[in-house]
């Protein structure tokens, strides 16, 4: 398969160039959401966990909480990135048969799609970063390293809904993908509570979620209890998941674009 | 070669076939630089599919294809820098304003920013919408529309523009002026390659063109050469009472076409077709016959005429 070039940059910046159009209501959900999340979940809920037996390790729940939500943030902002925009890049707008109409090949289209996704990921994980800081959420400066591990988990979704998105010809099955998978997903893969506290088939479910890796890491850097094994186990799992996302959504955008 | 010119595009028993749909079933075609060139069918006759093989899009399933004297499967990029493609769907991104959808699709050939700006503002001023260029895409009429994706295609100062069904779901207004625009292209020197299900528009652009019926190529000519060579000098149109069970009025002009002075009888649904050299005088002796049409008209042959010759069908039904 071809290594995309520098047409990917060019997709990058026409998907930036539209994004400037809409940053400004875009930017505000990115911030109003933590705003809304850390308040209810993080104080209210938090003073009740707080006066209980709390959550393990003998931090607050707010600094618990807080990095876990933003990388959760970060999978419901990749995953809508690559579902309708991508669907509709391929059969409403035609836009990805435009772009392939110049010297661009569907390899960059994907890298330029990706880069995108990368960018909006970030920069909401960056904004929420900032209202975390200012609920008085973060226990210690190295809850910065949740932005990289919001990235990496953005691509771990992005790659593979990417994929599905390139073999679909309707759109109901992104529904199906909310309701099934990512919601629970939100729900039950560490983010609220420690998963230690499911039935036993529920917890290796978790296991199984790339967000449950992408949570337990950002807590851990943000907490400062990560160990490198654990950490490296994270990192590779969610590159496994970028990574075959990847390819599969290589294949398909290449069979779905050149024929 | 030794010095001489390569057509722009050459094809031989070029074949396309999606699954056991045969789309494209070996076509010959070669497109001279400088000219204008139509493929001339009905829906669903290859035109298109076609198109994208030219544009390095679609790899072919058999025969040879040089375009610019290119390999598709090989040099598809390249190619595709000296194209300018105006796809039968608007694919504009509508999320841009008419200017920003030019700037950002000059990018993808390499060009300098500062090159591409300007040719964005010659390009809009040429499809006569530089007072729109702020405006985004997404309101603008189909016209206009269509006008911002021939400006887009323009962006790179192709070889060759491709333009599939140009002015298809435009009104007239919208067709006269976007054909004017292309006359002007055509007059710079760019090649002009269309597909085209209307048989004005190929008289109109065309300086050379192929009728495409079921995949295949039916004929090749100038407007005015396959109108010679398919159909006679005027057409007599004749228009009937609806007679149910009775003999067809066509029988009723056998002698007619026995005596010579009817080359040939097309029966339509809605009126019957008579080639002929002369119409008025064919029509003095339908009348001798004593068949009496609820109505008749003289006209010149068109291509319409000559794809009915061809295939027995009429182009847009």
């Amino acid at each position: 398969m071809a290594l995309p070039g520098p047409a990917a940059t060019s997709f990058f910046v026409q998907r930036l160039t539209a994004h400037r159009h809409f940053w400004r209501s875009s930017a505000l959900g990115s911030v109003l959401e933590p705003v809304l999340f850390l308040a209810a979940m993080g104080l209210t809920l938090g003073t009740l966990v707080d006066r209980g037996p709390g959550v393990p390790g003998g931090v607050g729940y707010l600094a618990f909480l807080a990095p876990g939500l933003l990388v959760a943030a970060a999978m419901q902002t990749a995953t809508g990135e690559s579902s309708y925009p991508v669907l509709g890049a391929l059969k409403w707008d035609r836009l990805y048969e435009a772009v392939l109409a110049t010297p661009a090949r569907p390899a960059d289209v994907l890298a330029g799609h990706l880069l995108y996704v990368a960018f909006r990921v970030t920069t909401s994980a960056a904004a929420f970063l900032v209202v975390l800081v200012l609920f008085g959420a973060a226990a210690s400066p190295l809850v910065v390293l949740a932005l990289p591990v919001a990235l990496l988990t953005g691509l771990a979704f992005a790659a593979p809904v990417t994929a599905m998105a390139a073999r679909l010809e309707e759109d109901a099955a992104f529904a199906a993908l909310q309701r099934f998978l990512i919601v629970p997903m939100f729900l039950f893969s560490g983010t609220f509570f420690p998963v230690a506290q499911l039935p036993v088939a529920l917890e290796w479910f978790a296991y199984a979620t790339p967000l449950w890796h992408g949570v337990a890491l950002a807590r851990d850097l943000a907490l400062e209890t990560a160990e490198a094994g654990s950490a490296l186990l994270h990192v590779g799992y969610l590159l496994l998941w970028t990574a075959a996302g990847t390819w599969l959504a290589a294949r398909a955008l290449q069979r779905r674009l050149v024929r | 070669m030794g010095g001489m010119v390569e057509s722009l595009v050459r094809a031989r028993g070029l074949v396309k076939r999606f699954g056991s749909y045969t789309a494209v079933d070996g076509i010959d075609v070669d497109i001279e630089p400088g000219e204008s060139f139509g493929f001339l069918g009905p829906n669903g006759a290859g035109k298109s599919t076609t198109m994208r093989m030219v544009g390095a899009v679609s790899p072919p399933t058999a025969g040879e294809l040089r375009i610019l004297g290119m390999d598709p499967a090989v040099d598809g990029p390249a190619i595709r820098a000296r194209l300018g493609v105006v796809p039968q769907t608007d694919n504009l991104d509508l999320e841009l304003t008419v200017e920003e959808n030019l700037l950002v699709y000059g990018r993808y050939f390499g060009l300098p920013r500062a090159t591409v700006r300007e040719r964005t503002a010659e390009l809009l001023d040429f499809v006569q919408l530089t007072d729109r260029a702020k405006d985004r895409v997404e309101p603008l009429s189909g016209g206009m529309k269509r006008r911002v994706t021939i400006a887009r295609a323009l962006v790179n100062e192709p070889d060759v523009v491709l333009l599939d069904e140009p002015t298809t779901g435009l009104d007239p207004q919208a067709r006269h002026v976007l054909w004017e625009r292309l006359y002007r292209l055509k007059q710079r020197g760019v090649t002009l390659v269309l597909t085209t299900h209307y048989m004005d528009e190929a008289e109109q652009l065309c300086d050379r063109l192929v009728v495409m019926d079921r995949g295949r190529i039916a004929a090749e000519g100038s407007p005015a050469g396959l109108i010679a060579a398919w159909s006679t000098r005027e057409v007599l149109e004749l228009r009937f009472p609806v007679t149910e069970g009775g003999p067809s009025h066509a029988a009723a002009l056998a002698p007619l076409a026995a005596r010579g002075a009817v080359e040939r009888v097309e029966e339509l649904p809605d009126r019957l077709l008579l080639y002929t050299a002369d119409g008025d005088a064919a029509l003095s002796e339908v009348l001798a016959l004593g068949l009496r049409p609820l109505s008749s008209l003289v006209r010149r042959s068109s291509l319409e005429d000559v794809f009915l010759r061809l295939t027995g069908r009429t182009l847009v039904d």
